[in-house]
């Protein structure tokens, strides 16, 4: 049920984003989300593609170094307190997220939102139990092809 | 801890002389070795230049009158122009590239090297070798005088020399099993990478028989002796010299291993401010400058090392009496002056070596943007020390920050850095760019 996120490290300087992008542009591999923690030094870009394996193997070979992680990726209704209800169950739970991000697919009233936890497994569990849908790799990336 | 302990063995009582007729011996052939280069034409020149004559040493503090030898000195009388002795007296010839630049050579009579193998086997004796045993020598043999010097050092304890000299490490990995020597001597990284092949064979690097260790010839550190000591299962004792000097043999370590005993019947050593080149306290770093007292064929007064080192006049608990140096922890041609204190990139290294557990690639880079020296210290983020957390990539920048203050006392801007953004160069690395100088 978890998703594979990449991962690498970006100087905060002009063209540095662009790189890794182009990198993937050339090889045909499409972003399907990413999010960016940036300090006033450097920055960790975060990244969800398709084929990871690929991309990583891309990335490396253009002089990044590439972490893969997994992620926990959930949906909520697209209003205003989707996000609220299900940080509610995570705090009751006593888990720390570590960061999240959030995107919705077009012409979809659900938003999707990934959180990268210490222990992802047990994340997975207690959202479930609360009948919050966990989404897999296959599920989101098939909607995200439609 | 290794299980092997060395008994305190003195080699030669030349090492345990009271202080007042050490001195006294110094003395005398500080006497002798200034009349011996008055006619070699670079120190007749000096001595000419700065007013010395035959009478101008009547205590050992009179040293500090004397001209200084630097490399540079010597590259400018390549081939042999510092010989004292006809070219018919030498017995050999050994020679130095140095960091840089070009070739250097040093001269030996025979009683040169008689003296040379006496140096070298009292360190030996110092740190454990004894007549029974076989010392596996993984130095190179050549104009080199790591390997010579130690072979003659063994030779002269009356012990067995393995010459496996340096590199094929697989073979070295075989003489180690096989022949079971008690002793390994080579550079500490050389060491270091035997343990790393062996394990890589599925070899027990810890098996070996190996009691004991010397390691010299580069600069290394504290943490780099805890390695070699828990991979091989060895004592690592250090020792040091420079070809210019005698070789291999100029100080080593005791059983106490606090210091390296200078061997101050044969050297005078002085230690230096290497800017104004005034004499700095004991146990201050500075540069360490000898005077070859006994040395025939090419004897060099005040000889600059570059090497920075601090000296510890204590008693030794060994019974020698000899002054001990530190370890060396930089080159006073890479030393840095910020505000005002002085900083070795090797300092750098040894912090980060203390926070990621190998050295990555790093940049010192100063400037001066108003009237305060800034230094800024690029690390390259490797993959063991990426995470796609910003908590932990703050805790590595702050625990770089915290070492390098804790090391240098000097405030570091810590910049981390994309992989291989950091120049690599085939040859020395380039460790530091000094805007200032750009500024004038």
């Amino acid at each position: 049920m978890k998703i594979h996120q990449l991962s690498m490290f970006l100087e905060n300087k002009p063209g540095r984003l662009s790189e890794p992008c182009k990198a993937l542009a050339d090889a045909g591999i499409n972003i399907l989300t990413l999010s960016l923690a940036d300090t006033q030094q450097f920055g960790i870009l975060r990244l969800i593609v398709r084929d990871w394996e690929q991309a990583k193997q891309v990335l490396e070979k253009a002089g990044s170094v590439v972490n893969v992680t997994e992620v926990v990726a959930t949906e909520v209704e697209d209003r205003p307190g989707g996000l609220a209800s299900i940080l509610e169950i995570i705090d009751a739970a006593g888990i720390n997220i570590e960061y999240m991000y959030a995107f919705t697919f077009r012409s979809e009233d659900r938003a999707v939102l990934v959180f990268r936890f210490d222990d992802p497994d047990a994340a997975v569990k207690v959202l479930q139990a609360k009948s919050i849908n966990v989404i897999g790799p296959v599920e989101l990336y098939g909607r995200a092809k439609a | 801890m290794p299980e092997f302990r060395v008994e305190n063995r003195i080699h030669d009582k030349a090492e345990a002389m009271p202080r007042s007729e050490l001195n006294a011996l110094q003395l005398h052939r500080l006497k002798e070795v200034v009349a011996r280069v008055a006619e070699v034409p670079f120190y007749k020149a000096a001595f000419a230049r700065d007013g010395i004559t035959p009478d101008a040493i009547r205590t050992l503090d009179d040293i500090r009158r004397l001209p200084f030898t630097t490399k540079e000195d010597l590259r400018q009388n390549y081939p042999l122009g510092l010989l004292a002795v006809p070219r018919e007296k030498l017995a050999r010839i050994h020679g130095s590239s140095g960091t840089t630049g070009k070739l250097t050579l040093v001269a030996y009579t025979a009683e040169d090297r008689a003296t040379w193998a006496n140096l070298c086997a009292r360190f030996l004796v110092g740190g454990g070798l004894q007549p029974s045993h076989l010392a596996h020598v993984a130095f190179g043999y050549g104009l080199f005088t790591g390997g010579f010097g130690l072979h003659y050092g063994i030779e002269r304890v009356g012990a067995a020399v393995l010459p496996a000299a340096s590199g094929n490490t697989a073979r070295q990995i075989m003489l180690l099993q096989d022949l079971a020597p008690d002793a390994i001597i080579c550079t500490p990284s050389y060491a270091l990478n035997i343990a790393d092949y062996a394990r890589r064979q599925g070899i027990d690097p810890r098996a070996f028989a190996l009691k004991y260790g010397h390691f010299g010839g580069e600069m290394w550190t504290e943490d780099m002796r805890t390695q070699i000591e828990s991979e091989l299962n060895i004592i690592a004792f250090n020792n040091y010299g420079l070809s210019e000097v005698i070789g291999p043999g100029v100080s080593g370590e005791c059983a106490v291993q606090n210091g390296m005993h200078v061997q101050e019947d044969h050297f005078i050593v002085e230690c230096l401010d290497p800017v104004t080149m005034e004499p700095v306290d004991d146990y201050t770093y500075g540069e360490l400058v000898f005077t070859t007292l006994t040395k025939q064929a090419m004897p060099l007064i005040r000889y600059r090392t570059r090497d920075i080192a601090a000296l510890d006049p204590c008693p030794c608990a060994c019974g020698r009496t000899t002054v001990r140096m530190s370890r060396v922890k930089g080159r006073s041609d890479d030393m840095l002056i910020i505000r005002g204190v002085n900083l070795f990139p090797s300092q750098i290294e040894e912090a980060l070596l203390q926070v990621e557990g190998t050295t990555p690639h790093y940049l010192i880079e100063v400037s001066r943007p108003g009237t305060l020296d800034e230094i800024t210290v690029k690390v390259e983020v490797s993959q063991e020390s990426f995470s796609d957390k910003m908590s932990d990539m703050q805790r590595l920048h702050d625990a770089i920050d915290r070492r390098i203050q804790a090391i240098t006392g000097i405030h570091a801007r810590v910049e981390l850095v994309a992989p291989q953004t950091i120049e690599r160069s085939a040859g020395k690395a380039l460790r530091v760019i000094d805007h200032r100088k750009l500024t004038g």
